[in-house]
């Protein structure tokens, strides 16, 4: 039996799973989003060099990029949100950054849940500057965002240090939860050096399916970013399918674990729903209508949404009680 | 990587006078009519070695005596406000350590199918005050500090309940404290020992099964029991977490006559941290497999924009 069994659970539940969703979700919209944009910036130095006419001061991203930088501030407060309230002390939670009786800033390089907590307040800082960007194109009615700081948000050399290292945060958001709970001693999570790969291959499935859903109105018009974000969503479904069976199989003996209802969510919810179905619809509709992409979009964030729910859930049933362990 | 270097075994406290706030040792006189028989003169010579104990579970006789006193002196609540079930695991109704239990006595009942020959194995569990503790390690908050004694203790006004610790420690010692809604675990009865008197537990514990002391002494009284017992034949005896063979050694160690599985404990437990560069390396891996699919996929619809440019200037 894996010493891992011998642990107790740390009864991370349906908070921390909505955060590792929501989390996932944000970090790696930022990523695609980012990617977009600078692709954006590159296209438009390429229009300088071949002498079209280009404004110096104003980098105009594209209304799929503004969306993907509104979805991954939303994502970050939200999950600061979920990582608070799932505290026992939630009005403590100042106390994963500053030491409470020092005042100096709490930091440990060594635990992923400090340095994730610092990486979720940069990424949220980057998210935010990223937003506010978007929104002041968006509304330029608006005064306060048409102000000097604004303006400068989106000159295109600042915008792309904003992009790089929101993206850099981003997906360390994305696949940091997966090592914290390797982290652990915990059955599963800690019986696998996998889980921070499978977490961030997830997340960069379910971002580009988010993005669809809530953007089908700007893709229909964009059919050249709508085809780059399935065309990448496709290739790494195909990923996620490779890591998820080498995850699996790097588990081992413990792997047993899902011999029961967890595994039967497992092979049909992830595998199936979340992973071979989107794959099959891919290549039998292809891209061919908004309406097809939405179609492939829902059971990929559903297949993402329940990967988490499976890892999470079914390590949290196995306790040490009395003098054994139960739930194996 | 870890928290600062592997420690060994009765080497000085790490993290010395790292004192939990609101707490001041004096430097009251020891306990001189301790079963135990140490006399350091206070509570300042007590700290100049790793104190901790060592539990004979071939003498325990499973009274329960040192849950009763660890709830008492530690004014720890009762289980479900005093609504308590019985378990039906033979005569354990503690059933686990957690936030609300420091001290858990488990019955092993080793018998034939027809129960005409067989044997009990008692033990008191708590928590083992690793030499190299994976709680204080993962904690993020720094609210898990080693005292000047060389115990782990939770200081209860930094832990936000974040429950990292709780899937850290390898021994499923610790739990939310549904009063205070902290991480709580044994403190080995730190402000006794500050006050130069011996853990609630081991001071009620009426077969001296449960020992507490400088953890040299008490290594030394082990190994001479384990001898005694193989001498009589029991050469099933030995220690668990005696060396530093796993997290640098226990200052809670025990004397054990089975497997440690049959006790419910891990036979090599380790540090959390033997994931992290592993996994980061992995994960680090993807983000960049993952930037550069993204990349290619973005020159090609440059590409294809291009050319779209191109069949509409044509």
């Amino acid at each position: 039996m894996s010493d891992t069994f011998f642990t107790a659970s740390p009864h991370w539940t349906w908070w921390i799973l909505l955060y590792f969703f929501i989390g996932g979700i944000a970090g790696a919209v930022f990523f695609l989003a980012a990617m977009l944009d600078l692709s954006g910036v590159a296209s438009r130095e390429s229009r300088v060099a071949r002498g079209e006419p280009v404004s110096p001061h104003h980098r105009p991203a594209s209304p799929v990029v503004r969306l993907g930088y509104y979805i991954a501030f939303l994502g970050v407060l939200i999950s600061g949100f979920l990582l608070t309230i799932d505290l026992s002390r939630p009005l403590r939670f100042w106390h994963m950054l500053i030491e409470n009786h020092t005042g100096r800033p709490m930091f440990k390089l060594w635990e992923p849940m400090s340095t994730g907590a610092w990486a979720l307040l940069l990424f949220g800082l980057f998210a935010f500057l990223a937003a506010v960007a978007a929104l002041s194109e968006d509304r330029p009615n608006i005064r306060l965002l048409q102000s000097a700081p604004v303006r400068l948000l989106r000159r295109p050399r600042l915008s792309a240090i904003v992009a790089v290292l929101g993206s850099i945060f981003g997906l360390y958001i994305a696949g940091y939860t997966g090592v914290l709970l390797a982290v652990t001693n915990r059955p599963i999570w800690a019986d696998s050096h996998l889980l921070g790969l499978l977490f961030l291959v997830s997340g960069a499935s379910t971002a580009p399916a988010a993005l669809i859903l809530l953007g089908a109105r700007r893709l229909a018009a964009d059919r050249v970013s709508l085809n780059w974000l399935v065309w990448f969503d496709h290739k790494v479904l195909i990923l996620e399918l490779l890591v998820l069976i080498v995850f699996l199989l790097s588990l081992g003996s413990v792997a047993r674990v899902f011999l029961d209802w967890w595994g039967l969510v497992l092979l049909v919810g992830v595998f199936g729903v979340g992973i071979l179905v989107p794959l099959f619809l891919h290549s039998r509709e292809g891209t061919q209508t908004i309406a097809s992409c939405v179609r492939i979009a829902w059971p990929v964030l559903a297949g993402g949404f329940l990967l988490r729910m499976v890892l999470l859930l079914s390590s949290n049933q196995i306790h040490v009680v009395g003098s054994g362990v139960t739930g194996r | 990587m870890s928290s600062g270097a592997a420690r060994q075994r009765d080497s000085e406290p790490a993290v010395r006078a790292q004192q939990p706030q609101g707490l001041t040792p004096g430097t009251p006189s020891w306990d001189s009519s301790s079963r135990v028989q140490l006399k350091p003169s206070s509570a300042a010579t007590l700290a100049q070695a790793p104190m901790g104990l060592y539990t004979d579970t071939t003498v325990c006789i499973g009274c329960k005596a040192c849950e009763v006193a660890c709830k008492e002196w530690n004014q720890l609540p009762a289980t479900g406000g005093g609504k308590h079930e019985m378990s039906g695991d033979s005569y354990d109704n503690t059933r686990q350590l957690d936030g609300i239990h420091w001290r858990h006595v488990k019955f092993i009942e080793q018998f034939s199918e027809d129960r005409t020959d067989g044997r009990w194995l008692m033990m008191s569990d708590v928590c083992k005050h690793c030499v190299n503790a994976p709680c204080l390690e993962v904690c993020p908050t720094g609210a898990i500090i080693r005292t000047e004694f060389d115990t782990v203790v939770i200081q209860s006004d930094t832990c936000n309940g974040c429950r990292a610790c709780i899937g850290a420690c390898p021994f499923g010692v610790i739990g939310i404290n549904d009063v205070s809604n902290v991480a709580q675990k044994c403190t080995l009865c730190y402000d006794r020992l500050q006050a130069g008197m011996e853990p609630a537990c081991s001071q009620a514990c009426p077969t001296d099964s449960i020992r507490f002391g400088p953890i040299r002494e008490l290594k030394q009284q082990a190994q001479a029991r384990v001898e005694q017992l193989h001498e009589r034949g029991e050469t099933r005896a030995y220690l668990y977490g005696a060396d530093d063979k796993f997290l640098g050694g226990l200052n809670s160690f025990y004397l054990l006559v089975d497997q440690p599985e049959v006790y419910g404990l891990p036979v090599n437990p380790k540090m959390p941290t033997r994931n992290l560069i592993p996994s980061s390396l992995f994960s680090t891996a993807g983000a960049m497999v993952l930037a550069l699919l993204a990349m290619v996929g973005l020159r090609k619809r440059r590409m294809d924009e291009r050319a779209g440019e191109d069949r509409e200037h044509v």
